[in-house]
């Protein structure tokens, strides 16, 4: 129980300075490397939660693919690399009375709502129950999100091409 | 370890997302500061899943997971456009729209 809580803390310092240096650094680059820093380190929680599949697929799909095609995008929108003082607006400090009075209410009502409830880890989940999860009851959400991935793909290649 | 330790991290995390789509000038980094918030909310569904018990949350993730790759896809697309339309990508004077 101890080892998991230290595990969780570092993790958990890691992940809220990589996402605090995200939303303030001025180097488009780095913020893709912390981006990818925090959803490493989410991939960690998911396996502290004992979700090994849902860990490994945040590692794939998010660290190996979104990250990537942020990467990109970055790439050919032809932003600033280096150094660049423009990337901010003029709401800053609106968006972070806003954004500090939201973490202000989501703490009072999360305090109130499951002050000390603790997550007890009595049946194990295998990857194997998730799938039947999706195949059996959720399947056709399931089915719906592929034809979803189909219509992304086919619209962001229409949208990008170049004619 | 207790169910709040996780949602107070999901809900910082969210709240730092939120300052980013505010804050935010440029279109690739308002995209990923979607994605950080996406993320607050699958580490909560993963939370909850776990408290309760049950495969539910980890199946609710992978779908937010899969739409998450879907929207930034798109998202990407769109800006790709502005991007040959207007030759920046700042949002503040993607102002068409306004009256």
């Amino acid at each position: 129980m101890v080892a998991e809580n230290i595990a969780f803390y570092l993790m958990a310092a890691a992940m809220v300075g990589a996402a605090v240096r995200l939303v303030t650094t001025k180097n488009v680059v780095r913020a893709a490397l912390f981006l990818a820093i925090v959803l490493g380190a989410t991939a960690g929680m998911f396996i502290l939660l004992a979700a090994e599949f849902v860990a490994w697929v945040q590692v794939l799909v998010y660290i190996g693919a979104v990250v990537v095609l942020l990467l990109f995008g970055v790439m050919l929108t032809r932003a600033p690399i280096g150094k660049e003082s423009a990337l901010d607006n003029d709401n800053r400090w609106t968006a972070a009375v806003v954004s500090v009075f939201l973490l202000g209410a989501l703490a009072t009502m999360l305090s109130d709502a499951f002050g000390s409830q603790e997550i007890s880890f009595g049946r194990i989940q295998r990857t194997a129950d998730v799938s039947d999860a999706i195949f059996g009851t959720y399947v056709i959400p399931f089915e719906v999100a592929s034809v979803l991935l189909l219509a992304a793909l086919v619209g962001a290649v229409a949208l990008a091409r170049r004619d | 370890m207790m169910l709040n330790q996780f949602l107070m991290l999901a809900a910082v995390l969210f709240c730092i997302g939120v300052y980013g789509v505010l804050a935010r000038k440029n279109a690739v980094l308002v995209l990923m500061s979607i994605e950080l918030m996406l993320n607050a909310v699958n580490i909560n569904l993963i939370a909850f899943g776990a408290f309760r018990d049950n495969v539910i949350g980890q199946v609710f993730s992978l779908f937010v997971i899969a739409i998450a790759a879907a929207e930034v896809g798109i998202g990407l697309a769109i800006v790709l456009l502005i991007f040959r339309n207007r030759a920046n990508i700042d949002l503040d004077q993607a102002d068409l729209m306004k009256g």
